[in-house]
Parts: structure tokens; C-alpha cells; sequence
């Protein structure tokens, strides 16, 4: 055995020390040394006798490391994640644009931070001021004047939005109502909403141009009689703007169902196009989409809902009110139609601070030009790719362009392959296997924060792939990502025989 | 216009590219009358400092924990957060991640996320806990759906005074289900669940085997919420539970004005499939080597569509990260001394008011947070207290009001809190 060999073996992954170059293992903290002390030093409390009323807790078996530790622990953790700030992430329909730490900086002044929800409210007028200004903000965008910031995500919003219609079916004697229209290339999140809401869904079907067509809309909405609304998200999941939502929503309208919009890609819109002028009733807008609030590996979002004025007073509570210059948040007391609350406290409020940010450093004119140049961008990869992978429906496409694995996968390279291929050079891969309407997939979205130099280098790493792919090296394929710090992770095994946590004995 | 990177040059060259003339032409399928004549009616874009300047005003009209003396919480508290916490929150890694959908290349967050489960369940004496909720009320709210799915039985009994805003919350989860009810007292053969609070809204601790017994004899579940982690270090875990949920806003997460907050959940392992939210679970890679990844997903909305478990997509994925490295930070000496820290702040703040003429304690015991009764209606003295800098409380009905005291409350604090406050009922 040579001494590479021997290295390799003594610092082999289990031992947590398989290091290469700037490739670091790292193990979990429980897994640490244990330190005789903690890494925060508070003062030492006295023994006093407790008053709780019950006998102390006894050994959590908690893990304990200095305060260096924790901080190279979490740092070499960090350098296996992906991010926005290391490079393009053209997740359709996940907006992955651009984070102003500007925002992150105003969300951490103090009177932001360390304000309390139920404080009197003369002690937080600049707090409700930022919510206040914030549904003035999205009122407009949106043409929608009712706002409610309360929700904390978009699904959370969606379940806002949907029982503010039953709501008021309920409140003007129209509770039978009890079907809610879905279209087939809908998120997850609509039809598990509606049936939270009690709701049943029924299917529309999108047509071989990838748009709703008035037949099949017609077709799904029968007399209308027990149509509570329907979820339409537009520009729609395959990246199309819906011709002819005018009339769809005119036919839903004159049935007695309201337009629930799935806000998820208002970035194509924002600035430039009002959904209440389409037909909406209701709008949840992901403000860690479109009003750049960071994704954080999985939240905090927020999903605040837009309606119109005959939807409002069945929204949830609170909002916030101006009068006389006071700003107050109004509860059930004086909202009494109102659903009521669907989170604690005012929602997410630190998200509410950094969209506002954002949204006055871009102002009228500059959340235009974002709505404008991310449609361009998009439009711009899928005429530079479009005679690599099979495009299923003709452009021009909004703010997102889809391509499928047609072709490709005759050839035994599918769209997971061609994600993680991206993965292997250097990208974290589009959105895949969504919307279902289509086989294989992929759908890129670029947002207007990436240059055209960066989609040009993003272009040639597609073509580059098309063409391996085409040249079938089926199994080189197969076994991609390779410098990643994981290989291919076996997810079979995670969901057969499920370790949620760490254990002493594992 | 400082976060938009194309030039002049660079956009026609892409019009150029696609073939169109102006990017209108991109617009074809949008109705003439969605669009904004113009400009929207809002002011125009804005430089940094000038969104600073106008921001920081704002942020200046609020008054914060740190201006003065701090005696509120009712479910959102004041409490120390190390330096490191925000640091590494703050790390690009991290901040600017997406759900770690792609896990060779989201292994950061998945560990983290992994680790943030394992301590909520030693901290909660239950088997698992999921990647977090969004606060603390949506998790109980979750917690009483998923008792309604296991035990096929709708009706929800509250056993003592939970917080205000998780029953509000709790009640419009379950108008979504018109055989469901909420009611008070003891559970019967249709409960699904009991739900205790400890301690509860008004700071009172409480001991689960009787709650146990009484669900055991009807087939109800037990869950405990638990708004002020913290008291997990000095309180007996509630082992015996189904399900334990609530706010962990306390571990590294400033109040924010409410949100965003933290909430958790933790069950028994046999219950998983029913679980709400997201999970991560370890496994191992091509070559053999441990990693982590979203699993059984085939109960969430993107699989199951509309027969998932909750429609929840995502978790409070950063928050969970703070809250994690502040425990790492802790150590078990850290958090119990931080238990107790709390407990004795209380413990002083209750000796030194109690002592005013005509203020009575209302609580047999309690952790860091107790209730007491004033000689004068309690909203009056909150609001005069408020004009002299200091945030004096929750004003409850009449004339009690609820207290908190953390590790941030000094004994300055305390005498200046105490003097005003004899001013005040004089």
C-alpha cells in the first residue's frame, strides 16, 4: 500500500477528517468533544428555590462546544449549500432573484427587531407605518384594495385567499357551493388548499397549447351552480400568459365563483400589469419572490392576499388603518365579517420591512423595468435553446421558459440527469418534473437580476450538455453530480427506513 | 435601479436575439386593459441611503426592548441573542439558499435542519420533530388536525388557558371542518385531542399525568404547546405527550414586531406519517457516505397534491438555523443556567412588586411570567408607564396584568419598574 493510500484510508469520510482542498467534512455536534463549558457566558443564576411548582428537569443530554466550534462547525456546514449569491439559480417559478442586504440591514434597526406585537400602539406607529404603506404599495400593484399581510407563505396565503371566498359564499347564503376549479398544471399547494378549505376540486384541462381554452373551461364549470371559484395561476406554470383569462373569468363571474390567482409569478407582471384589471378577486403575493425577501434554505416566507373591495371585509384580521395621522391595527371587533386570524401576532413582519426596501429602492419605474427585463431574459434563453431541447409550447413565454427532456431521454439521459449534470458544473438546476402536464419537465427561470453575460455562460453549459447527451453517454450521466460534496443521495432509503434525528446509539 | 445589471446595449441585443423590435412584443397574449397606463401611482425608485434615511425614521418612532425597562411577553420574548448567531445567519450559504430540493447541493441547510429536529426532540421528550412551522399558533392549530386525522374523531377540548391568539387561530383552522368543535373542560369519548398549555397564558406551569390519564381512559391525544421554550430547561419535559408544539422564538429570533417567529413540532415516531410539514432524514450517498434529504415527502402537497397532510411548502428554514446555532452556542450548562436565570428574574420581580401596597400575585408558581392584580384598571397603568419608557406588561381584563421577566431584566429595571408603578396606583 503507498502512502497516498494509507492517508486516504486513515482520513476516510467516517472519521469526518475526508478533506480535499477547500472540501470540508464536518460531523454533527453531537459527535463533538464535549466542552466542560458552554459557549455563551451569561452570569451564573443563584441556587435559589424554585417556584414553579415542579421538580427540575434532570439531563437533556444536550451537546456542549465553545463558542470557536460552533462558529467553524456552522461555517463549514454553509460552504456545501448552493446559493443566489454564488450564482444563477433558475428555479422557475421560484424567483430566485437578487437579496439587497440593504433590506437585511433595515429589518435589524432595533426599533424593527426589538419591538414587541402588544406594545401600545402610540409606542410602534413607525412599525404599523411600514405595514400600512406596504398594503398601499401592493393595492396599487395589484389594482386589488383590500391587503392583509398577515399570512406567513404563499401556501399560507392561498388558505387565506380560499377561506375568504367561503367566507363570503357563506355570508351571502351561497355555502353549497362547494367545487373549486383547478387546473391540471396548478402547484400542489392549490389542490391540497382547497380541500383544507373543505372544498372539492375539479379538474380543468390545459389544452396542447398550454393555455386554458374556453371550452374546457365551459366544460369544467357545468351550470355553475355549485362553483365556488376557481385557482388559476397566471402567468401560468408553463410560463404562458392565459389569453383568455378576460373571458374565462367574465363566464366565472356571471356563475357566481370568485378568481382565486396564484401570485407565485407576479414577477412577470409587477409594475406593468394589474391582475384585479384581468378578472382576480383574490391574490396571495410571495413577497420572497417578487420583493427579493431571501429564501433562507426554506423560509421565512411571506404570502400576504390583495382583494377586492367586496371580498374585503371577509378577510383575515388584522390590518392596519391610518386615520388622523394614527396608525392602529383593526381586529374582529370592527372587522365582524372577517374570517378571523390565521397566524399569530401581525404575520411576518421582518419579511414586511425588507419588501417595503425593496420596493421603494425600485419605486414605479424600476419594478417595470424588473417585470420587463425578466420576461426578456426568459424569452432570450428560450430562443438560444430552443433548437437544443424539445420546447412544447410556442413563445413568446413570460417570465419563464419551458423545455422537456424529449429526445434526450430516447437516448436514456433524462431531465434528472440534465439537473444534476448542472449540479456537476456549477449550477443549481431549473425547476423539474413541473408543471405535470408535460413529461420531463424543466422549467428555467432567470429573474431580471442576472446579467446577460451570466445567461450566456448558463447557455453554453445547456448546449454543452445537450449535445453529451446526444451523444448518449447515458452512464456518465447517470452518476453525475461528482464534485459536489455528496454524490447522488439514496432517497429511497430515507423514506423506507426513516432517522428523522440523532441518536446516542446510531 | 441599482439591483437591475442590464444595459441599454444588452437588452436590444436580446430583443435582437429573439427577434421581437421592443419588449411589448413579449406581451402578445395580455389584455390591452391589464396593463398600468404608464407608471403605477407610487413614488419612483430611490437610493440606499435615501431608503435608509427614510426606513431608519421609521424605525425610530418605535420604542425598543432595549430603550427602557421590559416586562411584556404573552408569547413573544425578550431575550438575548449572541452575536454569532446573526453572523452565521447571515452567511450568503444560508441566507440566499432555496429549499434543499437538490441535496449534493444543499447539504448545509439539510444538516443544519437535521440537527434543529434532534433538538427540539430532546427538548420536548418526544421520539421526532419536523423542519419547523411557521409560528408557534399554526403549529397547535396543525397539531389539532392531525389528532382529528388519527383518531378519526372532530371535537377539539382546550384544558386550560392556552394563548389567546392560538385559540383565534386554532378556531379558523377548524371552521374549515363543519363537524368540527372546540370546547373547554375534560375530554369525553369523542375528543380528539386535549390540548394543555405549559406554562400557560398566564405563566402558571403544569404538570401532564393527570391530562394523560384522563386521555388514556377516552382514547383523546395529548398535546402540550409550549410558547416559551426556554422553560424546557427547568420544567419537566412532557415526555408523556403525542404531540408537542409551539414557539421557539426565544432561541435566537428577536420579537420582530411578531414575526417571522418559530414554530415546532414534535410527536411520537409511530404517528410520522401523519405529520405535518417538511422532514429531513439521514441516508447516504452513491458512494456510502451519510448525507441528509427531504423524505417522506409522499405525505406533502407536491406529491399528494389534494390528499396531502397540510398544504404547507415550506418551513421557517433561516429561523430554525438561528435557533440551532444559539443551542449549539448554549450547550446543555447554557440553556438550563438560561432556564434558570429566567426563573430567578421572575422570582425577584415578583418579590419586589408584591410588596407595593394592594398588588397581589395570582399565580401558585410560574416560570418567568406571572400574573398580577392592581387597586386600578391595568390598561391605565400600561399606558402610563408607557409615556415614562417603560413597556409594563400584558394588561389583562380589568385590573390584572401579566409580567415577564428574562434574563435581560436587570435590578435596575426592577426598582425603576417598581417606583413608577407606586406613582402610578398613588
Amino acid at each position: 500500500m503507498t502512502a497516498e493510500h494509507k492517508i486516504t484510508e486513515r482520513l476516510s469520510p467516517e472519521s469526518h477528517d475526508g478533506n480535499r482542498g477547500l472540501h470540508y467534512e464536518e460531523n454533527l455536534l453531537w459527535e463533538k468533544e464535549h466542552c466542560d463549558h458552554p459557549g455563551v457566558d451569561l452570569p451564573q443564576a443563584e441556587n435559589i428555590s424554585l417556584r414553579t411548582g415542579l421538580p427540575e428537569r434532570g439531563a437533556i443530554g444536550l451537546p456542549q462546544v465553545s463558542e470557536p466550534q460552533v462558529v467553524r462547525h456552522f461555517v463549514r456546514l454553509s460552504t456545501w449549500n448552493y446559493s443566489i449569491d454564488h450564482g444563477f439559480f433558475p428555479l422557475g417559478s421560484c424567483t430566485m432573484k437578487h437579496n439587497p442586504r440593504l433590506n437585511e440591514k433595515i429589518a435589524r434597526l432595533p426599533g424593527f427587531a426589538h419591538a414587541h406585537p402588544l406594545q401600545p400602539a402610540e409606542t410602534v406607529q413607525g412599525a404599523l407605518r411600514v405595514m400600512y404603506e406596504l398594503q398601499e404599495w401592493l393595492s396599487e400593484l395589484t389594482g386589488l384594495p383590500g391587503v392583509c399581510l398577515a399570512p406567513a407563505a404563499g401556501a399560507h396565503g392561498e388558505l387565506a385567499g380560499m377561506m375568504t371566498i367561503r367566507r363570503a359564499h357563506e355570508a351571502k347564503g351561497q355555502g353549497h357551493r362547494k367545487i373549486v376549479l383547478v387546473p391540471d398544471s396548478a402547484h400542489g399547494t392549490n389542490p391540497a388548499t382547497a380541500v383544507i378549505c373543505g372544498y372539492t376540486t375539479r379538474t380543468i384541462k390545459t389544452s396542447e397549447t398550454g393555455r386554458l381554452t374556453i371550452e374546457s373551461f365551459k366544460e369544467a364549470l357545468g351550470d355553475g351552480g355549485d362553483i365556488a371559484g376557481m385557482m388559476v395561476t397566471n402567468p401560468n406554470t408553463c410560463g404562458l400568459f392565459e389569453s383568455d383569462i378576460l373571458e374565462i373569468s367574465k363566464l366565472l363571474h356571471e356563475a357566481g365563483g370568485y378568481f382565486y390567482c396564484d401570485g407565485a409569478n407576479f414577477n412577470a407582471l409587477v409594475g406593468k400589469i394589474r391582475p384585479g384589471a384581468f378578472g382576480v378577486d383574490v391574490m396571495h403575493i410571495n413577497l420572497h419572490k417578487t420583493f427579493s425577501t431571501p429564501h433562507g434554505g426554506g423560509g421565512p416566507g411571506s404570502g400576504p392576499i390583495c382583494v377586492t373591495d367586496e371580498l374585503a371585509p371577509y378577510m383575515p384580521v388584522p390590518t392596519v388603518s391610518h386615520e388622523n395621522d394614527t396608525y392602529r391595527l383593526e381586529y374582529e371587533d370592527e372587522r365582524p365579517e372577517s374570517l378571523g386570524r390565521l397566524r399569530g401576532f401581525v404575520g411576518q413582519f421582518g419579511m414586511h420591512v425588507r419588501a417595503l426596501a425593496y420596493m421603494m429602492s425600485h419605486g414605479a419605474d424600476g419594478l417595470k423595468q424588473v417585470s420587463e427585463d425578466a420576461v426578456l431574459g426568459a424569452n432570450y434563453i428560450l430562443s438560444q435553446l430552443q433548437n437544443d431541447f424539445h420546447v412544447p409550447f410556442e413563445g413568446p413565454c413570460m417570465h419563464e421558459c419551458l423545455l422537456t427532456d424529449k429526445g434526450l431521454k430516447e437516448k436514456g439521459i433524462q431531465t434528472i440527469d440534465i439537473a444534476k449534470a448542472l449540479c456537476e458544473y456549477g449550477y443549481h438546476p431549473m425547476t423539474i418534473y413541473f408543471p405535470l402536464v408535460v413529461n420531463g419537465a424543466m422549467l428555467i427561470e432567470p429573474t431580471e437580476t442576472e446579467s446577460k453575460d451570466a445567461m450566456d455562460r448558463f447557455i453554453t453549459v445547456m448546449k454543452s450538455i445537450a449535445e453529451d447527451a446526444q451523444n448518449g453517454d447515458a452512464d456518465k450521466f447517470h452518476h453525475f453530480p461528482e464534485s459536489t460534496p455528496r454524490k447522488r443521495m439514496d432517497e429511497v432509503k430515507a423514506a423506507r427506513q426513516p432517522t428523522l434525528r440523532w441518536r446516542e446509539t446510531s | 435601479m441599482r439591483y437591475l445589471p442590464q444595459t441599454k446595449e444588452s437588452r436590444k441585443s436580446m430583443l435582437d436575439a429573439i427577434g421581437v423590435s421592443s419588449v411589448d412584443g413579449l406581451y402578445k397574449d395580455v389584455p390591452g386593459a391589464a396593463f398600468i397606463d404608464g407608471l403605477a401611482d407610487l413614488p419612483l425608485h430611490a437610493g440606499e441611503l435615501e431608503v435608509e434615511r427614510t426606513l431608519s425614521s421609521y424605525a425610530n418612532e418605535n420604542h425598543a426592548a432595549p430603550d427602557g425597562p421590559f416586562f411584556l411577553g404573552a408569547g413573544a420574548y425578550y431575550h438575548h441573542i449572541p452575536a454569532s448567531v446573526d453572523h452565521i445567519i447571515q452567511r450568503s450559504e444560508f441566507l440566499t439558499a432555496y429549499t434543499p430540493y437538490q441535496p449534493e447541493i444543499a447539504q448545509g441547510t439539510l444538516t443544519a435542519v437535521y440537527e434543529f429536529q434532534t433538538f427540539i426532540a430532546q427538548l420536548t421528550g418526544q421520539d421526532i420533530a419536523n423542519a419547523s412551522m411557521y409560528d408557534g399558533a399554526t403549529a397547535t392549530a396543525e397539531a389539532a388536525l392531525m389528532a382529528m386525522r388519527l383518531t378519526k374523531r372532530s371535537k377539539i377540548c382546550v384544558g386550560n388557558a392556552l394563548h389567546f391568539d392560538y385559540r383565534a387561530v386554532l378556531k379558523s383552522y377548524i371552521g374549515n371542518h363543519e363537524e368540527a368543535a372546540i370546547f373547554d373542560g375534560e375530554p369525553d369519548e369523542e375528543t380528539a385531542c386535549v390540548i394543555i398549555q405549559s406554562p400557560d397564558f398566564y405563566g402558571q406551569p403544569h404538570g401532564y399525568e393527570a391530562w394523560r390519564k384522563k386521555c388514556d381512559e377516552t382514547g383523546a391525544l395529548l398535546i402540550v404547546v409550549i410558547n416559551e421554550i426556554i422553560s424546557l430547561g427547568l420544567l419537566p419535559a412532557p415526555e408523556c405527550a403525542d404531540i408537542v408544539c409551539g414557539e421557539a422564538q426565544s432561541i435566537g429570533i428577536p420579537m420582530g414586531f411578531g414575526g417571522p417567529h418559530l414554530g415546532f413540532f414534535a410527536c411520537r415516531e409511530k404517528y410520522v406519517r401523519q405529520m405535518p410539514g417538511r422532514l429531513i432524514g439521514e441516508t447516504v450517498d452513491e458512494d456510502g457516505r451519510r448525507g441528509y434529504v427531504l423524505t417522506l415527502n409522499t405525505r406533502e402537497q407536491h406529491i399528494r397534491r389534494e390528499k396531502a397532510t397540510s398544504n404547507i411548502c415550506t418551513n421557517q428554514g433561516l429561523c430554525a438555523l438561528a435557533f440551532t446555532v444559539h443551542m449549539a452556542l448554549l450547550g446543555e450548562d447554557g440553556f438550563k443556567n438560561l432556564a434558570k436565570l429566567n426563573h430567578e428574574k421572575a422570582c425577584k420581580l415578583a418579590n419586589a412588586v408584591t410588596e407595593i401596597n394592594g398588588v397581589k400575585l395570582l399565580n401558585e408558581s410560574f416560570f418567568n411570567e406571572f400574573a398580577i392584580e392592581l387597586p386600578k384598571p391595568s390598561k391605565d397603568i400600561v399606558a402610563a408607564l408607557a409615556d415614562k419608557g417603560i413597556i409594563a406588561g400584558y394588561a389583562l381584563d380589568d385590573n390584572q396584568l401579566l409580567l415577564t421577566a428574562t434574563e435581560m431584566t436587570s435590578d435596575e429595571h426592577i426598582s425603576a419598574f417598581v417606583a413608577a408603578l407606586k406613582e402610578a396606583l398613588s
